[in-house]
C-alpha cells in the first residue's frame, strides 16, 4: 500500500516532467520561422535575435561582475578564515540571506540604487549590477564547497616545496577547484538567462539592440513576459519558451558533466 | 619583503570580496527601509497592513487581500506538492531501481532550471484553460497558481528531502529490518522520522520560494486586488502587486508599492531565519 503510493507521486512527478517539456515543444517547435531570427525586432515578425543578443550580453557582463569577488570572498573563507570566527559567521548569515531574498526585490532595490539614486536609467549596466548580487551568494558557496574539497596534501605538499599562501592558493588549490568554480557559473548562468523580475525595473523592456551598456533592452525572459502583457504574438512566445528551454538543457547537461569530472578528481585525490 | 607585501595585500582583497556580501545585504536593507517605511507611515501601519482595499486612485493603500493572497497561494501549492515531492524522494533514495536513478534525478533538476516565465506560460496556455472549462470562469485562480507553484517548488523539496533521507545512519533502517519490519515501514516509521528536521528545511525552503515568485503567479493568478474568495478565484500576490503597477505608478501610490516589497522583505527573513534554525537542528 504505502509502496503503491511512493510509486504514484514518483510516477506523478515523473509525468509533470515529461508533459512539461513535451507540451513546450510541440506548441513552439512548428512556430519557428526565419523572420523570428531577423535582426531587427518589429512589431510585426516579433523577432527573438535582440532579446537573445542582450541575454548573452547580460549574462556575460554580470559574471564578469560576480565571479571575481565570488570566489575571492570564498578563498578568503575556504583559505584565510580561521573557524569559528564571529566575523566569517556574519558573512556566511548575510551570503545565506542574499540566497534567499526574491527577484522581485532585488530588482526594486537595482531600481532605487542604479536607475534612480545614481540615475543610469534603464540601462543593461544597472541589470547586469543587480544580477550581479543576486548570483553572487550561488558563485560564492559553490567555490568554498570546491575549495573545501581539495585535499590538505595539496596545500601541505605545496608549502613543503617552499611556495608561500599566495602561489599556493593560485596554482595549486584554485586549478585542482575548477570544476566546481566553473559548475557554479554554469549554475548562475542558468539564473540569469530565466531572470525576469529583478530585470524588468533594471534593464528595462525596450526590444531592440543597445547602443551602448547604458542603453535599456530585453533579456529573453522578459521578452516572453513582454509578449503575454502585450497580449498578441502567442506564436512568437511559444517559440521564445523552446529556446529558454534549450538553454537550460545544455546548461543542465553541462553542469551534470562538470560534477561528474569533480567528483573523480575527489576519487583520484 | 616585496612578496611578503604581495601576500598582506592579496589577503585584504580576498577580505575585502568576502565583505561585498554584507556590504549588498546592509544596503539592500538601508535602500528598502527608507523607501517603504515613510509611505508606512504617511498611511498609518495598521491602515497599511490591515487596510482591506487596494485604490490607488483614492488614496486607499490596504495590502491585506495581497498578504492573504500570498498566503493561500503558497498554502495551497505546499498542500499540493509536499506530500509528492517527499514521496517522491522517498522512491529516490530507497525504491528507485538503478537504471531509472540518472533519468528522474536530472529530470527533477531540469524542473528546477526552467525560468519562472516559462511555467507562468505553460500554466496560462494549459492549465488555466483546463480549469476554465472545468470549473468555470476565466480559470485564472489561486487553484491554477498553486499547480504552478507546486511543480516550481517540487525540485526543492525532492533535493533536500532526499539528501535528509540519505544522511539518516543506515542502523536505522537495518536495525528496523532486522526487528522484522518489513522495507516500507522501515522506511516510513524509522527512516523518515529521523530525517523529519531536514525535510522540515526543505518545505521551509519551498515556502520561501513560493512567497516570492513573482512572473509564474502574475501569469496565471488573475491579479484581482479582492481577499481570496475561493480556490477557483482570482486573487493578488504581493510580488504581483509590486511589478503589476511599478511601471506607472508615482509618488505616494510608488513608495507604497517599495512598502509592500519591504513586507514581503520582512516574511521572506523570517522565513529565512526559521530555516536556519530548522537546519541547525538538523545538523
Amino acid at each position: 500500500m504505502l509502496r503503491a503510493v511512493v510509486y504514484a507521486s514518483a510516477g506523478i512527478t515523473a509525468a509533470v516532467i515529461i508533459g512539461l517539456v513535451a507540451y513546450i515543444l510541440y506548441m513552439g517547435l512548428p512556430n519557428f520561422s526565419l523572420s523570428l531570427f531577423a535582426f531587427h525586432y518589429s512589431s510585426d515578425n516579433a523577432s527573438l535575435f535582440p532579446a537573445l543578443v542582450n541575454t548573452l550580453t547580460v549574462t556575460l557582463l554580470s559574471l564578469l561582475l560576480a565571479v571575481p569577488v565570488g570566489v575571492g570572498a570564498a578563498v578568503y573563507l575556504a583559505e584565510y578564515a580561521r573557524r569559528g570566527n564571529r566575523f566569517v559567521r556574519v558573512i556566511r548569515i548575510t551570503a545565506e540571506t542574499l540566497s534567499g531574498i526574491p527577484s522581485i526585490v532585488y530588482g526594486l532595490f537595482g531600481y532605487l540604487l542604479y536607475v534612480t539614486t545614481l540615475k543610469w536609467q534603464f540601462s543593461l549596466l544597472a541589470g547586469c549590477c543587480t544580477l550581479a548580487v543576486m548570483i553572487l551568494p550561488v558563485i560564492m558557496r559553490t567555490t568554498e564547497e570546491a575549495l573545501l574539497a581539495v585535499p590538505d596534501t595539496y596545500r601541505e605538499a605545496s608549502f613543503g616545496l617552499g611556495a608561500g599562501k599566495l602561489r599556493t592558493v593560485f596554482k595549486i588549490v584554485l586549478p585542482a577547484a575548477v570544476p566546481g568554480i566553473v559548475n557554479g557559473i554554469v549554475l548562475s548562468t542558468g539564473r540569469i538567462v530565466g531572470e525576469t523580475a529583478a530585470l524588468l525595473y533594471t534593464a528595462g523592456t525596450v526590444a531592440h539592440i543597445p547602443s551602448s551598456l547604458m542603453g535599456s533592452g530585453r533579456t529573453l525572459a522578459v521578452h516572453l513576459y513582454s509578449l503575454w502583457s502585450e497580449g498578441l504574438k502567442t506564436e512568437q512566445a511559444y517559440a521564445t519558451a523552446v529556446v529558454l528551454l534549450v538553454f537550460v538543457l545544455v546548461l543542465n547537461w553541462i553542469s551534470g558533466r562538470l560534477e561528474k569530472i569533480a567528483s573523480r578528481g575527489k576519487k583520484n585525490g | 619583503m616585496k612578496n611578503n607585501g604581495r601576500e598582506a595585500a592579496m589577503k585584504y582583497v580576498f577580505f575585502a570580496s568576502a565583505c561585498v556580501s554584507v556590504g549588498a545585504v546592509v544596503l539592500i536593507c538601508i535602500f528598502m527601509f527608507a523607501n517603504g517605511v515613510p509611505a508606512m507611515g504617511k498611511i498609518g501601519f495598521g491602515n497599511f497592513l490591515f487596510g482591506m482595499k487596494w485604490k490607488p486612485e483614492l488614496d486607499l493603500f490596504g495590502i491585506f487581500p495581497m498578504v492573504m493572497g500570498s498566503i493561500a497561494v503558497t498554502a495551497a501549492a505546499i498542500v499540493l506538492g509536499v506530500p509528492v515531492g517527499i514521496l517522491t524522494a522517498v522512491f529516490l533514495a530507497r525504491f528507485c531501481p538503478k537504471r531509472i536513478y540518472p533519468a528522474l534525478k536530472s529530470g527533477v533538476e531540469l524542473l528546477a532550471g526552467i525560468p519562472s516565465v516559462v511555467y507562468g506560460f505553460f500554466g496560462l496556455t494549459a492549465i488555466v484553460p483546463l480549469i476554465g472549462r472545468i470549473g468555470g470562469g476565466s480559470g485564472t485562480s489561486i487553484l491554477a497558481a498553486a499547480i504552478v507553484l507546486a511543480v516550481m517548488i517540487l525540485p526543492t523539496i525532492v533535493g533536500v528531502s532526499e539528501a535528509a533521507i540519505r544522511a539518516v545512519p543506515s542502523g536505522y533502517y537495518e536495525g528496523s529490518l532486522a526487528l522484522g519490519a518489513c522495507k516500507e515501514r522501515s522506511v516510513f516509521f524509522s527512516e523518515l522520522p529521523a530525517a523529519r528536521s531536514g525535510i522540515v528545511a526543505g518545505i521551509i525552503l519551498g515556502v520561501g520560494r513560493a512567497v516570492g515568485e513573482t512572473m509564474a503567479v502574475i501569469m496565471v493568478a488573475g491579479n484581482q486586488a479582492v481577499m481570496p474568495r475561493g480556490l477557483l478565484k482570482g486573487v493578488r500576490t504581493l510580488t504581483a502587486n509590486i511589478v503589476l503597477e511599478m511601471g506607472y505608478a508615482s509618488g505616494l501610490h510608488r513608495e507604497a508599492l517599495i512598502a509592500t516589497a519591504v513586507v514581503l522583505f520582512f516574511f521572506i527573513l523570517i522565513i529565512n531565519l526559521i530555516f536556519m534554525l530548522a537546519k541547525k537542528r538538523g545538523d
